[in-house]
């Protein structure tokens, strides 16, 4: 199972040994079978095809990609909703992936998961109350008048009337159910919350109020996010650093201003140029570098490098060696044979 | 003559709730060969604004009740079914958001593509097929020819637009509308296509509505932009105006709430607080008078009217009462004054105490006068 410890060993070493998270090797992958009665299995989705980075306790790690790239499979592979296929979770110091169903719930008290769609993540048939309160219950910590009124200091935590406690889901616009989302979160004051695509159902005005909003949380609470979404402006916003996904890979990891300014990777430079910017006299001078294709699919996945396939700068090489995942300048780690 | 002149369109939905005033009172021209961009949050209007000017709103519940769209100077709204068959995919075209959902399953696309062309062009099957070759080369699908018979299933998200864009161009229209073409899409996607619409609209000389919620897609593809909320124009400009010298309060709210990519870390968005407003019940004065910080007492009694501002180019236009003549907001930069502090407090403890969804009207306890008022 312990696959690859010593480089993420060496990778955690550069950060200052406060690591959250902990993550070598990890594997995630979907089979495909054939067949009615008896299923055989005729291949995988290598939604995650083995990666490895750390979460200092207290940052906000961004996990960008495009769709399909296995950013959320990494997210709930992190907090055990999918079993990993391979490879080690540490969290604080305890390894997840052997952890058993009590133990692991009693450990999902300090990781959350704030989830994508608030239409489609709120039970409509609960009240608000019952769905912030439900996470008191199953983790024992309050009941009866103690709940409500912990859910009523909750929903002004996260800018709502503590008197909505009888309201259900559907009366609520799209930020407020968030915001319900973010609520049920932290009722049990977690240290690390999974934020998947937090924001991308919202409407642009709504948008920055969700930002804003986790990041007073987070200052207020001590909290640890892995942020995933597809939108690099917001998480150079929100991280303090980045890892940018392709194709089940990690391509390139490093901190927000180093990545921005100085990508390695040719996938992280395409993917910065192609986004548009709100101003037209910088987006006509922008060179923009056009990817051709379509990202292949991860059920049979382009041999050595995974993105040669279009990249500009590809050789022979790209395509018969995987590249490595190495720190290029400090704090910086690229898989590129021919980076920057 | 402009290509198209719309002039006082309105657009309602009649529901169980009341009415949705979803397009209440928009006017503008669209010269042939330019591209404007509309852009706006979900429920400002900008869909039912492409699907007015088609004549494809749904009827009922919709209903265009006032207005006129004269496109090459005849009247749309005028026109009998037949007379709008003849334009729609002839001489407008339309791209749509989801290319999955807009693509029929079952046909294949050679089948799709050739069959506006044999309605409108008159071409037989031969020269439909040939020309459907030459389209799909033209927005670059790879070996055009050996995919004429697929079906859209097989061609991935950006893959499938090209086939929308490929059926939009197919007739040689004079004006396409497209609405949200890329939000489906995947950045290095979104670049391939707007690319790609970019040399077309170059190359064919043929008017573009692109219609949006990135203001980033706009900036860099529109000579011309009208911002919409709550049914109306509140702000029109060309492109590099809007960017450099934007005037309407929502407009400042828009681009100060999203991080740019190209900047280092500010220290805080400054969000538009509030939620859009109830096209149902919409507030009496200006639209975005709840949610501005900015506003006056004028400001939620009468509505201001679109009107151009002093010291702002002669074509820049704006709805508000702050930026006409001698208003508050001639001279105020947005990047450095955010409004007032205060006023920002109350409207956030306002929406924490809206007793939720009266907005938007999903089942919810709306106060009875609502319904009866438009004589349902």
């Amino acid at each position: 199972m312990a696959v690859g410890f010593e480089k993420v060993r060496s990778t955690a070493e550069a950060g200052s040994g406060k690591n959250i998270l902990e993550v070598a090797g990890l594997k995630m992958h979907f089979p495909l079978t054939q067949g009615i009665i008896f299923q055989r299995q005729v291949g995988a989705v290598r939604a995650v095809d083995g990666i490895d980075f750390f979460v200092e306790k207290g940052e906000t790690l961004g996990l960008v990609g495009e769709s399909g790239c296995g950013k959320s499979t990494t997210g709930r592979a992190i907090l055990q909703l999918y079993k990993p296929t391979a490879g080690a979770v540490k969290f604080e110091g305890t390894e997840l992936t052997t952890l058993g169903g009590e133990q692991m719930r009693k450990m999902r008290r300090k990781m959350q998961m704030i989830f994508q769609d608030p239409y489609a993540s709120l039970n409509p048939r609960m009240t608000v109350g019952n769905i912030i309160g439900e996470p008191l219950e199953v983790h024992d910590l309050a009941r009866g008048r103690e709940k409500t009124a912990r859910v009523q200091e909750l929903l002004k935590v996260v800018g709502l009337n503590p008197y909505f406690t009888n309201r259900y889901p559907h009366e609520f616009s799209g930020g407020q159910r968030q915001r319900i989302g973010v609520a049920r979160a932290l009722a049990v004051e977690p240290e690390f919350i999974v934020a998947d695509e937090p924001i991308s159902a919202l409407d642009v005005s709504i948008q920055a109020q969700i930002i804003n909003l986790l990041e007073e949380l987070q200052s207020n609470f001590k909290l640890t996010y892995l942020f995933i979404a597809h939108d690099l402006s917001v998480v150079r916003h929100i991280s303090d650093r980045v890892a940018v996904m392709y194709l089940g890979k990690i391509v390139e990891l490093a901190d927000r201003q180093e990545l921005y300014e100085r990508p390695l990777h040719p996938y992280t430079q395409a993917l910065l140029s192609a986004v548009p910017i709100p101003d037209p006299t910088v987006e006509s001078k922008r060179k923009r570098i056009i990817l051709t294709g379509d990202v292949p699919s991860p059920v049979n996945p382009p041999t050595g490098c995974r993105f040669h396939t279009r990249c500009w700068k590809a050789q022979q090489i790209c395509s018969e060696v995987d590249p490595e995942f190495i720190e290029h300048n400090a704090r910086h780690w690229a898989a590129c044979h021919f980076p920057g | 003559m402009p290509l198209l002149d719309v002039k006082d369109l309105h657009t309602f939905f009649y529901t169980r709730d009341g009415v949705v005033r979803a397009m209440d009172g928009v006017t503008f021209e669209l010269n042939a060969g330019e591209t404007l961009g509309i852009v706006g949050e979900s429920g400002c209007g900008k869909s039912v604004t492409a699907l007015s000017l088609m004549r494809l709103i749904p009827q009922p519940p919709g209903k265009i009740t006032q207005g006129e769209i004269l496109f090459d100077g005849q009247d749309v709204l005028k026109m009998d079914d037949d007379d709008v068959r003849g334009i729609r995919g002839n001489n407008i075209a339309m791209i749509f958001q989801d290319p999955m959902t807009s693509l029929n399953p079952v046909l294949t696309i050679s089948r799709q593509i050739s069959e506006a062309l044999e309605l409108h062009l008159k071409m037989d099957r031969s020269e439909a097929r040939k020309r459907t070759v030459e389209l799909l080369e033209l927005v670059g699908i790879p070996s055009a020819k050996k995919r004429l018979d697929d079906y859209p299933h097989q061609f991935s998200g950006g893959m499938r637009q090209r086939v929308m864009i490929a059926m939009a161009l197919s007739c040689n229209p004079k004006l396409i509308l497209a609405d949200e073409p890329t939000t489906a899409l995947d950045v290095t996607i979104q670049a391939q296509i707007l690319d790609l619409l970019k040399n077309l609209a170059r190359e064919f000389r043929t008017a573009f509505i692109l219609i949006t919620h990135d203001l980033g897609v706009v900036a860099g593809m529109t000579q011309r932009i009208h911002v919409m909320y709550a049914g109306r124009i509140v702000e029109k400009a060309d492109t590099g105006e809007l960017f450099a010298n934007p005037k309407m309060p929502y407009t400042w709210g828009l681009l100060r709430s999203i991080p740019r990519l190209d900047e280092r870390r500010k220290e805080k968005l400054v969000p538009i607080e509030g939620l859009p407003p109830d096209l149902i019940a919409p507030p009496p004065g200006c639209k975005f008078e709840p949610r501005c910080q900015y506003r006056h007492d004028i400001c939620r009694e009468k509505e201001p009217p679109l009107e151009g501002i002093p010291n702002a180019k002669p074509d820049h236009e704006s709805r508000c009462w702050g930026t006409q003549k001698g208003g508050w907001l001639v001279d105020v930069d947005y990047r450095h004054e955010i409004g007032d502090v205060e006023v920002l407090e109350e409207i956030k403890a306002e929406v924490a105490q809206v007793p939720a969804e009266a907005v938007h009207g999903i089942g919810a306890d709306l106060p009875p006068d609502v319904t009866q008022k438009e004589g349902m």
